[in-house]
C-alpha cells in the first residue's frame, strides 16, 4: 500500500460518501430535481428579446400612409397596438403608467409631406426604463417604416432622394436567425445550474464533517489529504454527470436547442467545468468553519459570476474592467465553450482557449485546496 | 516490560490565543499499562491527547509515541494508535456495519469482510449490523466506537472520556474489556474524571489547568499528597461543619451520608481543630484513609490558588 495514495482507502471514502448521499434523501432529490425544474422554469420564462409589446398610436389624420406604417410595425411582431386611436394627452398618460411600451405619433401633415417628398416624420417614444425591452423593437424601426412608405407610394422616380431610405440595413442574426432566446438561455442555464448545485453541495462536504465531529476521527485515521479530497469530489462529479445528462436531454426534447457541434467535445468541456466547480466547492469547504459560512461564501461567489459571466447581461456590453473581472469565473469560459460548440459547431481549435482556461481553474483550485487542507485540528 | 515506553513526551505545550492550554506536560506511559489521565473539565486532557495523536502540533516540547516523533511521524502514529474521541465521531447516518467497513477500508485491513464480521460478532452486534449508528444508545455507541478503534490492532489506545454518559453496568463491562486488552499487551491511555475509574488504572496522571500536578500509582498519589483525613460521626454534623469552616489545618469539609470527612495537609493542626469541635458538638471522631477523591479536590483547590 502506497504511503500517500491508496485505492483501498479512496474506495472506502467513496463508499461512505455515496451511502451518506443516498441516505440524505432530500438533498439527493434536490440534486436531481433542481436542474430540471430550473431549466424548465427559466428556459420558458427568461426572454431577452420580448415581442408583442403594447403600443399606442396617435394619428389625428388616419390616412393610408399612416395606416401603412402602423400595419408594417405590427407585422414586425414587436408592436401590438392596444390603443390605436389615442390623443396625445392619453398617450402620455399610458406610457407614464407603463400600460404601453411605445407611443407612435404620426403628425397630421404626414401624408402631405410624403406626397410632396418633404421629409415626412414620425415620432416613436419608447419606454426605455428597461433598455433590453425596447432595443429589438427600435432596431427594426427605421427600415420598416421606410419600406412601408416606399411600397405605399409605389414610385421609383425619386430614386435620388430615396436612395438613403432604400439603403436597407440588413440585420443578420447569425447562429440564431429567428432570435430564439432559448437557444442562448438554455446552454447558459446548464452552466448556471451546475454551478449552483455543484459548488454549494461540495462546499458543505468538509464543514459537515467538522460540525458533526467526524473530522477528528477521520484525521486520526490514515487517510491522506488527496484521498480525502477525491473521496469528497468524485461522488459529486458523478452527480454532476447526471445533471448534465438531464439538462442536455431536456434542452433537446423540450426546447429543441440545436446541437450543431460534436457531442464528445461538448461533454469533455462540461466535464472539466464540473470538475472545476466541485473542486472550488471543496476549496470553500476547507476555508470555512461552519456550513453556514460555506453557504455564504458560495453565494458571495455565485452572484457576481452570474452577473459578470455573460449569462445575464451581454459580456461585450460590460466595461473593460468588468470584462477582466468576468474572466476569473469558470462560468464565463464555460458559456463561451458551450455556446460555441452547441450553437456554432466549433471544433477543438475553436474552443481551445476556454477549455484551457477551465483546466487552469481545476489545477489552481485543487492545489489551493490541498494546501489549505488542515491535516491537523489546529 | 523493559522495552522503551509507549509514550514519552517532554515539555509539551500548546497555546490558544496566548493562554497555555497544555503547559509543559511531561508524561511517560509504559508499554502494556493502563494509564489514567485525570483532571477537571477544561484542564487540557483532550488537547494533550490530540497532541500525542499527531492531531495537533505542539508549540513547544517533543516526544515519541510508540517510538515515532510526534512532530514528524504523525502518519505512522495514526496507523498504530487507536483514538476514541470524546464525542461519538463515527457516521450516524451509516449503519454499524458500514461504519466498520469504512474503518477497515481506511486502515487497509484485508480481508475487510472477515475483520468486520469478527468485530460484529465480538460486539454481539451481528444481528443489528444494519441499524444506523445514530439510533444506538450511548452505551452501544461507545462499544461500537471502541470496536472500531481496535479493529486495526493498534499498539496504543487513547480513550478520551470514553464513559461519559454511560450507565454503570456498561461502564463496568467497558473497563473489563480494557483490562482484557491490556493483558494482551495493548497500552491504554484513558482520560476520565470518575474516581472509581481512576482506581482501575495502573498509574494515574493528574492534570490541572494544563499542568501535570501528580503522577504515580493510586497509592503513591494518595501518599504523596500527604493529607490527613478524619471522620466525624454524631448528631450535630451541621454544627460541626459550620465550626470547622476556616479552622486551623482544615482544607476540606465534605458530608458523606451520616459522616463528615475533614481533610487537611497539616495533620497536627487538623487534629487539634477537629478534637476541639468534636468536644463542642458532642460528635465522635476517628482517623480514616484519605481517598483519591480527597486528593483530587485538594489538587483542584491548590491549582485555583496558583491561578489567583
Amino acid at each position: 500500500m502506497n504511503r500517500f495514495f491508496s485505492i483501498r482507502r479512496l474506495a472506502a471514502l467513496l463508499a461512505k460518501e455515496l451511502i451518506q448521499m443516498r441516505r440524505d434523501r432530500i438533498t439527493f432529490a434536490m440534486m436531481l430535481g433542481i436542474p430540471l425544474i430550473q431549466l424548465i422554469l427559466f428556459g420558458f420564462a427568461i426572454n431577452s428579446d420580448p415581442k408583442g409589446l403594447p403600443a399606442a398610436l396617435v394619428a389625428p389624420t388616419q390616412d393610408r400612409y399612416s395606416r401603412a406604417i402602423v400595419s408594417a410595425l405590427e407585422l414586425t411582431g414587436y408592436y401590438r397596438f392596444t390603443h390605436p386611436a389615442a390623443s396625445a394627452a392619453e398617450a402620455e398618460q399610458l406610457i407614464t403608467k407603463g400600460d404601453v411600451a411605445f407611443v407612435v405619433t404620426v403628425p397630421s401633415d404626414f401624408g402631405r409631406r410624403v406626397e410632396r417628398g418633404d421629409y415626412p416624420q414620425i415620432l416613436i417614444e419608447a419606454d426605455a426604463t428597461d433598455p433590453a425591452v425596447a432595443s429589438g423593437a427600435i432596431s427594426t424601426l427605421g427600415t420598416v417604416a421606410a419600406e412601408a412608405l416606399l411600397r405605399e407610394r409605389g414610385t421609383e422616380a425619386e430614386a435620388a432622394s430615396d436612395a438613403a431610405r432604400q439603403l436597407q440595413v440588413t440585420v443578420h442574426k447569425r447562429y440564431n436567425p429567428e432570435g430564439i432566446t432559448q437557444y442562448n438561455i438554455v446552454p447558459g442555464l446548464l452552466g448556471v445550474i451546475l454551478q449552483m448545485t455543484m459548488v454549494m453541495m461540495t462546499s458543505m462536504a468538509l464543514t459537515r464533517e467538522v460540525e458533526r465531529g467526524t473530522m477528528e476521527n477521520l484525521l486520526s485515521m490514515p487517510a491522506t489529504p488527496i484521498e480525502i479530497m477525491l473521496g469528497k469530489v468524485l461522488p459529486y462529479l458523478g452527480v454532476g454527470a447526471v445533471q448534465v445528462a438531464v439538462v442536455l436531454i431536456a434542452a433537446k426534447l423540450i426546447f429543441d436547442v440545436p446541437f450543431v457541434g460534436a457531442l464528445p467535445l461538448l461533454l469533455a468541456g462540461v466535464f472539466i467545468f464540473v470538475a472545476s466547480l466541485v473542486i472550488l466547492g471543496y476549496l470553500i469547504s476547507t476555508a470555512s468553519r461552519t456550513q453556514m459560512q460555506a453557504m455564504q461564501l458560495t453565494f458571495f461567489f455565485f452572484l457576481p459570476s452570474l452577473l459578470l459571466s455573460g449569462f445575464m447581461f451581454p459580456y461585450r456590453g460590460m466595461p473593460q474592467w468588468a470584462q477582466v473581472l468576468g474572466e476569473i469565473f469558470p462560468l464565463t469560459h464555460f458559456l463561451r465553450l458551450i455556446r460555441a460548440v452547441m450553437l456554432k459547431g466549433s471544433d477543438h481549435a475553436g474552443v481551445a482557449q476556454p477549455m484551457a482556461a477551465l483546466v487552469v481553474f481545476v489545477t489552481v483550485f485543487a492545489t489551493l485546496a490541498l494546501l489549505r487542507f488542515r491535516r491537523t485540528l489546529d | 516490560m523493559s522495552a522503551a515506553p509507549a509514550i514519552e513526551v517532554r515539555g509539551l505545550t500548546k497555546r490558544y490565543g496566548g493562554r497555555a492550554v497544555v503547559d509543559d506536560v511531561t508524561l511517560t506511559v509504559r508499554k502494556g499499562e493502563i494509564a489514567g489521565f485525570l483532571g477537571p473539565n477544561g484542564s487540557g486532557k483532550t488537547t494533550t491527547i490530540r497532541l500525542m495523536c499527531g492531531l495537533l502540533t505542539p508549540d513547544a516540547g517533543e516526544g515519541r509515541v510508540l517510538g515515532h516523533d510526534i512532530r514528524r511521524a504523525g502518519r505512522a502514529i495514526k496507523r498504530e494508535v487507536g483514538y476514541m474521541t470524546q464525542r461519538f465521531s463515527f457516521y450516524e447516518d451509516l449503519t454499524i456495519e458500514e461504519n466498520l467497513n469504512f474503518v477497515a477500508g481506511l486502515y487497509g485491513l484485508s480481508p475487510a469482510r472477515k475483520y468486520v464480521a469478527d468485530t460484529l460478532a465480538d460486539l454481539g452486534l451481528t444481528a443489528r449490523r444494519h441499524q444506523l449508528a445514530g439510533s444506538l444508545s450511548g452505551g452501544w455507541k461507545q462499544r461500537l466506537a471502541l470496536a472500531a478503534c481496535i479493529m486495526h490492532a493498534p499498539k496504543l489506545l487513547m480513550l478520551d472520556e470514553p464513559t461519559a454518559g454511560v450507565d454503570p453496568k456498561a461502564r463496568r463491562e467497558f473497563w473489563d474489556e480494557i483490562h482484557r486488552l491490556a493483558a494482551d499487551g495493548l497500552t491504554v491511555l484513558v482520560s476520565t474524571h470518575y474516581m472509581d475509574e481512576a482506581e482501575r488504572c495502573h498509574r494515574i496522571n493528574y492534570i490541572s489547568y494544563g499542568k501535570l500536578v501528580a503522577k504515580g500509582t493510586v497509592a503513591e498519589v494518595v501518599h504523596n499528597a500527604g493529607l490527613t483525613t478524619v471522620v466525624l460521626e454524631g448528631d450535630d454534623l451541621t454544627g460541626a461543619a459550620r465550626r470547622l469552616k476556616g479552622a486551623a489545618g482544615v482544607d476540606q469539609i465534605a458530608p458523606f451520608g451520616a459522616t463528615l470527612h475533614v481533610v487537611g495537609r497539616d495533620g497536627a493542626a487538623l487534629l487539634q481543630s477537629v478534637e476541639r469541635v468534636a468536644a463542642e458538638t458532642g460528635t465522635r471522631l476517628h482517623p480514616a484513609e484519605t481517598s483519591l477523591e480527597d486528593v483530587f479536590i485538594q489538587l483542584m483547590g491548590d491549582a485555583k490558588d496558583n491561578m489567583g
